[in-house]
């Protein structure tokens, strides 16, 4: 099969930067209202953007329930736009810029186009430098764009479902994202139609000490269905890297979303991202999330069941090597009778690598037939290394069922000594029950993916044995 | 050449000498069993001749037809050819059977090759049924809820699908009943070739009756203190260890 590559030793490369558009150090009302100038957006959205900011600045940092680590992010050192400003991204590779082209080609994206996709946006820094969709797809009316061109071309759906299920305010980083926004996806499925081959985005960074603020906005309309993938890559600087998205989805009554994610971050970057689905009567939100890559990722991606009947559904995998810190989770807001809930998640912590679960479920009185399931295993390799669990499952009422399992495994040393005599090495060892632990959730990802995946563990455990 | 040779082998573990200058020789084609009372340093030789790191080697050589052991890393010894069936199998949650046995199949492969499936299944399968074991065992993680003779037989199971060059097996009888002690030892005998060298470690002469050895020897004080026949292991019943023990004090040092 076809190599896809991008693993963090794979995309640890980068060309010479050359930007004609550059917001420059750090962050004011000068940096919203140059992004805001270069989009030539309107007045709504300019303001939009500063109050954002101003929310911004007076939420305090999160370092109370999270990790003291946040501080080491220098915001005023940070460059929150930057583009090689040659219009909207190309609808075809001849057009993209020869270094891009470039490194999306080394990253496999053309490939996997040609391949088993329906259709790519690939965003370079701040903008998407390419973004096409099939035809068949095109036809039936799917949008696939990046936010820009969607809050151009398509004010009528964006402006009523943007910002509506993630308010800006929700937290520091969302806050920080709906002020310096800029690329990420903007998707839109008519009624009924069902996209049967998955959309992928790709996210690269190339510049150091850049901060990358995608917006993805998908609506998918009554009784149709898609499936989205992201990936992302960046070199190995030695600064930190900022990566703070906002995704929100909007399921329509009986529409069904999948959002994949392989987080592939180099581990100089702090990656803090606000995921929310919104799931109408019958709808379907399921978020498959896997983080591999990053210094602190912070991340815990919700589904609000407003409809009768809607389901949400959060299966994570996260590894965290030394030097790493994932905390993840998964919000699950039952806001309709007979909705149903189901979070599986699983972390595996190697070397000195800290993993946090955090979930949050709400269940309120007045429903009733609320159903949710929790599952969070936690597998450790070796003896330093530290898992948290918070789980916060808040139920009233007594017409519903709920359901929460945590386990915590170690690989020890004996255990890796066993298969060592048996002639693996010790990373094919690491890796085999790390395979083994996260095998059932895999099996949930397309099969590109699940191979992928499984390569990027081997790497990772080659790696901590080094 | 053709033999594992362990020439005057001394280790501790957290600075308590457990062998003394232990020496021995195992040519291919031969079975050998160590004998010796609870303490004597049975398993640490075991745990050793396969490379576990608590053990401190002081001085001496292990040599694997000719290849120096010692220098060679826990994985690359089982590559080259050495098994170690364990006393007490460690469980591998999440991991089955099937997946270890071919991920310890293909690390023997250079770049390049793979395993072919179905002829991978076929073998598993009929050694599987000779040492009877259920088939439904390969879909089950290893050693995950087996009980002690389950364990035990996939020891030899995963020996029988390696096809090592020396063996060295430890306390693979206890804990065993008679019929599961029965099926194991054939499971050996099946095995024994002019090719093949075998080391029992054990502390009853019951396994002897069942795989024959061609030498006993008897390790007392970090060190073999007696070597004979296979009669020396009926003695053994007999007498006990108490008079080895009497011997190994009295031998000059």
């Amino acid at each position: 099969m076809d190599a896809v590559l991008i693993d963090q030793s794979q995309g640890n490369f980068t060309y010479p930067e050359d930007y004609a558009l550059d917001a420059g150090r750090g962050l004011g009302p000068k940096t919203v209202d140059y992004i805001s100038e270069v989009k030539g957006e309107d007045s709504w959205i300019r303001e939009f953007r500063h109050r954002a900011l101003d929310i911004f600045e007076s939420k305090p940092m999160p370092t109370h329930w999270a990790s003291d680590d946040l501080n080491a992010i220098k915001f005023q050192d940070i460059r929150y736009y930057l583009s090689k400003g040659k219009g909207g991204p190309s609808r075809s590779w001849d057009d993209v810029p020869d270094d891009v082209k470039r490194t999306f080609e080394r990253l496999g994206i053309p490939e996997r186009e040609r391949g088993f996709l329906a259709g790519v946006e690939a965003q370079f820094d701040s903008e998407a430098a390419y973004s096409n969709i099939k035809e068949e797809f095109d036809k039936l009316g799917v949008i696939f764009v990046n936010s820009s061109e969607g809050l151009s071309k398509h004010p009528e759906i964006f402006r009523k479902w943007f910002g509506k299920v993630i308010p800006t305010g929700d937290n520091k980083f969302s806050a920080l994202n709906s002020a310096v926004f800029s690329g990420g996806s903007f998707i839109y499925v008519p009624p009924g139609v069902k996209v049967k081959h998955p959309l992928q985005a790709y996210f690269r960074i190339n510049a150091e000490q850049f901060g990358q603020f995608e917006r993805t906005l998908i609506i998918v309309d009554e009784g149709a269905e898609v499936m989205y993938m992201e990936g992302c890559t960046a070199p190995k600087f030695e600064t930190a890297t900022l990566h703070s998205a906002v995704v929100e989805l909007v399921a329509m009554p009986h529409a069904k979303i999948q959002y994949i994610t392989v987080q592939n971050w180099s581990s100089n970057v702090f990656n803090l991202v606000t995921k929310r689905g919104l799931a109408h009567e019958g709808a379907e939100i399921r978020w498959i999330d896997c983080n591999i890559g990053s210094r602190l990722t912070m991340k815990y991606p919700g589904v609000i069941m407003k409809g009768r009947k809607a389901r949400g559904e959060v299966i994570s995998i996260a590894l965290a090597n030394t030097g790493q810190h994932q905390d993840t989770g998964a919000k699950m807001i039952h806001a309709a009778d007979e909705t149903t809930s189901n979070i599986v998640s699983k972390s595996i912590s190697i070397g000195e690598g800290r993993s946090t679960y955090r979930g949050q479920v709400h269940i309120p009185r007045h429903l009733k037939g609320c159903k949710n399931n929790t599952e969070c295993d936690a597998l450790l390799i070796n003896s330093q290394s530290r898992t948290d669990t918070y789980p916060a499952i808040t139920v009233r009422g007594n017409r519903h069922a709920t359901q929460h399992e945590a386990s915590v495994s170690q690989v020890s040393e004996d255990q890796i000594f066993y298969m060592r005599q048996r002639g693996l090495t010790e990373a094919a060892a690491m890796s085999l029950s790390v395979n083994g632990f996260v095998n059932d959730l895999v099996r949930e990802f397309p099969m590109e993916y699940s191979v992928e995946l499984k390569r990027l563990i081997d790497l990772e455990m080659e790696d901590s044995v080094g | 050449m053709d033999c594992l040779e362990i020439k005057e082998l001394t280790v501790a573990i957290h600075g308590q000498r457990i062998l003394d200058g232990l020496s021995l020789v195992v040519p291919k084609g031969e079975v050998h069993a160590i004998m010796g009372p609870n303490g004597s340093g049975k398993s640490t030789l075991a745990k050793v001749m396969a490379g576990h790191e608590d053990y401190e080697v002081i001085s001496g050589q292990i040599l694997m037809d000719g290849q120096d052991l010692l220098s060679m890393s826990v994985d690359e010894r089982s590559r080259s050819g050495f098994f170690l069936a364990f006393q007490y199998p460690y469980e591998i949650p999440g991991v089955t059977n099937a997946n270890f046995l071919r991920e310890a199949v293909r690390a023997r492969l250079g770049t390049g090759e793979d395993i072919d499936a179905v002829a991978f299944y076929k073998r598993l399968y009929g050694l599987m049924d000779e040492l009877g074991i259920d088939r439904k065992f390969t879909g089950r993680s290893v050693n995950e809820g087996f009980s002690g003779g389950e364990k035990k037989r996939n020891e030899i199971l995963q020996m029988a699908v390696l096809e090592p060059v020396y063996a060295v097996l430890d306390e693979t009888d206890s804990g065993l009943d008679i019929d599961a002690l029965r099926v194991v030892a054939e499971g050996v005998n099946r095995m024994r070739s002019p090719h093949r060298g075998f080391l029992l470690i054990t502390h009853y002469q019951r396994l002897l009756n069942y795989i024959e050895p061609d030498y006993i020897h008897v390790l007392a004080g970090g060190k073999i203190v007696k070597t004979g026949g296979k009669e020396l292991a009926l003695e053994l019943e007999e007498t006990g260890y108490d008079w080895i023990k009497e011997d190994a004090a009295l031998a000059p040092a």
